[in-house]
């Protein structure tokens, strides 16, 4: 197998991630798509692994998870205050940071 | 000896068609599940015809799976155990496959069986829901779940069932999930449930740390190294069977976690019924049955030099606090849930006290019997109360108009009480009896006890619900003219009532959406004449059949012990007095039965004449008695908050472990992390004054002031792009990301 | 020179039957109009991460996978669809304007990774003794790696989480 099968498919995932991110109203339709982009990470870390023969790309995959564990709790929390302070969770409502 | 091995050898090697594909009936559903997913709402029914076909087909094949067991077990005590391994790591290896052996056997033909009526139940109960597809699939679903957790040949399988059935249990109680209450519901049912789990998931690591594998039975099987006493720590086994009792007491509403059940009554009833009598809260008696060496050494605990099982303990308390507090339900489903829990309480008691035989026969006996009385619980709301299951406002005296409910109900009654020559007589009675025979007098106490409440409280619901004088909805239903107690959509439901004596449903689109406590949506108001239509009628009258004969499988009185011949090689454990045997049966003596029956037989009278007094016609002292006597209130007022338990799980165990370390964080947050985030401001002030000072206003204010006219021109182009969006922001990253990119890459190639 | 063993044949099917699975679950993930959908498609996507993991010999990494993202996480979004109230039906209004610039950013990145990586790795091959095919992975080595040479992120992990949890009750409660 080529490694680039793995890299390509990573490269895709993320990409998709961004464009979802971009395209996205909806905040938990934007933390799905920031797990696609995740976990595109953890393939190409996983793939360089199998190449290498190392295992510490393996570790660093587990704390990924771990740490997308986390943002998505906080993450959703904040989606939670946010819909229980304004009744909408669409982000295009949320622009005290207009300059 | 030699020939009878050969003989076993070669009879394995004829084991038939179906015990070698027993496999496939959990299989079968679990392919509708999917089937019925995609294409379940192109179909003309909606789906239900994938799942009722797919029960029937694996109802078929566990029949014969039964019918070649028994012909099995004639010859042979060796489960069929066959295994593919999907997964290994670490040379550790995970196989899914099939443990035949008798305890499967019958779990896997209630199972089926139970499954195939409530589905055809369904049909009309469920009939023009807006989710009736989704209801189907997760019926289906719910029933490849347990099915292939009964034939689990290791833990690994057995979890796998048992999530799949707390997913569809969450799914099922929730099928109403438009009103508030019924995803509270759900979500109770699925946290409590999941509090359990966790002990299944460590009990089970546990296991593979003493034991060294996964598999439940067979030649170095958990059970045969347990019975062997082939482990090296007896406080290890323990814990395990502790953290795995956990997960039992969670699934099946033993106490202190039983608080899930009688919420999930949100759900439709025939989800209830499926849950209550042979699938979900079965679960957890079936692991210990399955695991029975484990539980049986593990929790043999000695104190004092008194042997006395654990389990023993937990069932019997449940048995009596279940019982009293189905005496205060109005809810019609909720006496029901709480007479599941103490019967479940009588099969746990069972096991504990090493009647391992007669508490899985009362598994068997009851799932028939509980089963109709919820499906008989359904047909009482879908066609006489106007959808309401409370007792009190909305049933009574519906006897003569719906014979087929009343008499299936009647017999089922009976089989519950314990009556003699009804089924549950001949499986309670026999778990009473062992309690006593193996030294654990206070249990065949609290066993009596039990079997008094029982025959009491179900009285008590008979009585409300088909006697004296019919009320609310039944009073529509039964007499067709207005009560004058009901609610103030009263009139309205009168005027349909008219309309219908002509013409019937069109009138009643308005009609759910007024309020009676337990109101189903989605679903027209039939008003039948009489009984409820056939598909609802005759799986009542299959299971009312049942829980009259299902009982004379294992009939003590009469000496026929088919049952115990079938499934005695599944209990893992010999025959024997030293510890970690089991101790003999009993022989059956109508002295030793005769203290129970006399107890049922005052139970109902007792209940039947207080009944009569208390909800009866005729005014007297008795009526109101809670209202005037502080005593009395006060008990009445702990049974109906059930013991506070609810309120100590959510005031006091969320207060006390949540709260304070939410609390803990908003004080660090006011006050260190502020005072920091102060400390910093100060001192960034101060510089910027100091830069404004000297900095700013000398030095670049000239050359800003030069400058001033270009940024104003560059700021008006810019603006669009502080539009506050944070999605634009994010486009501009991401793109000035990839043009950075780009950028290095021509650079360097 | 390349060797029959070097080609694998069955992991590469098995390789391509899940890229465009994940590929076109992905694409549900980003496009679908229900917000339901979407997070069921999600996890496919999350299923066929864990059967490539597989692929790449990270047994243990696969299993994480699965119990925590699909298990934990993915019962965590249904539970934030479930409590704002998300439309449950086809949603309208789950976009916004933005996908005339999205689509640029986005291809853009792609091409320039496709680039960079097809320049970088032309051929390069998961070799046979480590790759798949070889005896799987040693959690145990996973485990000393953990907890030796990258014990300090461990800790700060779990700090990380700690913080995560405490964070979340602190937002999520009602006072």
């Amino acid at each position: 197998m080529l490694i680039n099968q793995f890299l390509l498919l990573g490269a895709l995932l993320f990409c998709m991630g961004v464009y979802g991110v971009l395209t996205r109203k909806n905040a938990v339709m934007v933390l799905l798509s920031i797990e696609l982009i995740l976990n595109s990470v953890n393939i190409n870390l996983l793939a360089f692994d199998a190449m290498n023969g190392g295992s510490d790309g393996n570790v660093f995959a587990l704390y990924i998870i771990a740490v997308a564990a986390a943002e998505v709790g906080v993450g959703l929390a904040m989606v939670l205050l946010i819909y229980r302070n304004r009744k909408s969770i669409s982000l295009d409502d949320l622009s005290e940071m207009k300059g | 000896m030699f020939a009878e091995e050969a003989a076993g050898e070669a009879a394995h090697a004829a084991a038939g068609w179906f015990l070698e594909h027993a496999w496939l009936i959990p299989v079968i559903p679990a392919v509708a599940f999917f089937l019925i997913i995609f294409f379940g709402k192109k179909m003309p029914k909606g789906g239900s015809e994938i799942g009722i076909l797919s029960m029937v087909a694996s109802l078929v094949i566990a029949a014969g799976t039964a019918y070649q067991w028994i012909d099995w077990s004639h010859h042979s005590e060796e489960p069929i155990i066959k295994s593919i391994t999907w997964w290994q790591s670490g040379g550790l290896k995970f196989g899914i496959g099939q443990h035949i052996d008798g305890l499967a056997v019958m779990a896997l033909l209630l199972v089926s069986f139970i499954s195939t009526l409530v589905q055809i139940y369904s049909t009309e109960y469920v009939r023009g829901d807006r989710r009736y597809t989704h209801f189907f699939a997760s019926l289906t679903l719910f029933s490849a779940g347990m099915l292939s957790m009964v034939l689990a040949p290791n833990m690994v399988q057995f979890i796998l069932g048992w999530e799949i059935m707390g997913l569809c249990s969450f799914m099922l109680i929730g099928h109403w999930w438009e009103e508030e209450a019924n995803s509270k519901a759900a979500l109770k049912a699925f946290f409590t449930v999941r509090t359990g789990d966790m002990g299944l998931l460590v009990g089970t690591a546990m296991l593979l740390a003493i034991f060294g594998t996964l598999d439940i039975g067979g030649e170095g099987g958990i059970n045969s190294l347990v019975a062997n006493g082939e482990f090296d720590s007896k406080n290890m086994l323990m814990w395990a069977a502790i953290a795995l009792f956990i997960a039992c007491i969670g699934k099946s509403g033993q106490f202190p976690l039983h608080t899930w059940l009688p919420d999930a009554m949100a759900g439709p009833t025939p989800v209830s019924s499926l849950l209550h009598s042979s699938t979900m809260v079965v679960a957890g008696v079936f692991l210990v049955a399955r695991l029975y060496p484990v539980f049986h050494t593990g929790l043999d605990i000695n104190i004092a030099g008194q042997h006395f099982n654990f389990v023993a303990v937990i069932g019997g308390i449940t048995i009596l606090i279940a019982a009293a507090l189905a005496f205060v339900q109005n809810d019609i489903k909720k006496v029901l849930a709480y007479s599941t829990v103490s019967q479940l309480g009588y099969m746990m008691m069972g096991l504990g006290v090493g009647a391992w035989m007669p508490a899985v026969f009362h598994i068997f006996t009851h799932a028939f019997f509980k089963c109709c009385l919820f499906l008989c619980a359904g047909s009482i709301a879908h066609t006489g109360s106007h959808h309401s299951f409370d007792m009190k406002t909305d049933m009574g005296g519906l006897r003569k108009k719906m014979p087929i409910t009343f008499w299936t109900w009647i017999v089922s009654t009976l089989a519950l009480c314990g009556v003699p020559f009804f089924s549950g007589f001949f499986s309670k009675d026999e778990i009473i009896d062992s309690a006593k025979h193996n030294h654990y007098t206070v249990f065949g106490i609290i066993g009596l006890i039990g079997a008094f409440m029982t025959a009491a409280y179900m009285t008590r619901a008979t009585y409300l619900t088909f006697f004296g004088k019919a009320r609310g909805g039944a009073a529509h239903f039964v007499d067709g003219h207005e009560d004058h107690s009901h609610d103030a959509a009263a009139d309205e439901v009168h005027h349909d009532i008219d309309g219908l004596d002509t013409h019937l449903h069109p009138v009643h689109a308005a009609h759910d959406d007024h309020g009676h406590g337990d109101i189903q949506h989605g679903k027209p108001l039939p008003f039948a004449p009489s009984d409820s239509p056939w598909q609802i009628t005759v799986p009542l009258i299959i299971l009312g059949v049942l829980a009259i004969f299902s009982g004379y499988l294992n009939a003590a009185p009469f000496k026929w012990h088919y049952f115990e011949h079938w499934l005695e090689s599944s209990m893992g454990l010999p025959f024997g007095e030293e510890p970690g045997m089991i101790p003999e049966p009993p022989t059956f003596s109508w002295v030793a039965a005769a203290p129970s029956i006399i107890l049922v037989a005052l139970g109902i009278t007792l209940s039947w004449l207080i009944s009569k007094k208390v909800f009866g016609e005729e005014k007297n002292g008795l009526q109101g008695l809670t209202q005037r006597n502080a005593l009395l209130g006060a008990g009445h007022k702990f049974l109906v908050n059930k013991y506070y338990l609810d309120a100590l799980y959510e005031g006091v165990i969320v207060k006390a472990i949540a709260h304070p370390i939410a609390n803990a964080a908003y004080w660090v947050n006011q006050h260190v992390l502020d005072g920091i985030v102060n400390a910093v401001g100060i001192g960034g002030r101060r510089t910027g004054e100091w830069v404004y000072r000297n900095v700013d206003q000398r030095v670049v204010d000239g050359a800003v002031n030069g400058s001033g006219a270009t940024a104003r021109g560059a700021g008006g182009v810019l603006q669009p792009v502080q539009s506050g969006k944070v999605s634009m922001y994010g486009a501009l990253l991401f793109g000035a990301a990839a043009v950075g990119a780009l950028v290095l890459v021509l650079v360097n190639s | 020179m390349v060797l029959a063993s070097d080609i694998q044949v069955a992991q590469n099917i098995g390789f391509g039957i899940i890229a465009v699975m994940m590929i076109l679950a992905g694409v549900g993930v980003i496009a679908s109009r229900n917000v339901v959908h979407a997070a069921l498609s999600l996890v496919v996507v999350m299923a066929g991460a864990a059967a490539q993991y597989v692929l790449l010999k990270a047994e243990f990494v696969a299993v994480t996978q699965v119990l925590v993202y699909i298990g934990a996480v993915m019962v965590l979004f249904l539970f934030g669809v479930m409590l704002t109230r998300a439309q449950l039906g086809k949603d309208a209004d789950l976009n916004n304007k933005n996908a005339a610039i999205a689509a640029p950013v986005a291809l853009l990145l792609f091409g320039v990774l496709a680039y960079v990586l097809i320049d970088g790795f032309a051929d390069e091959k998961i070799s046979a003794t480590t790759g798949a095919g070889a005896t799987p992975q040693d959690t145990a080595v996973i485990s000393d790696l953990i907890f030796k040479p990258y014990l300090l992120p461990f800790w700060a992990l779990s700090f990380v989480l700690l913080a995560a949890v405490i964070g979340a009750i602190v937002l999520a409660r009602k006072d």
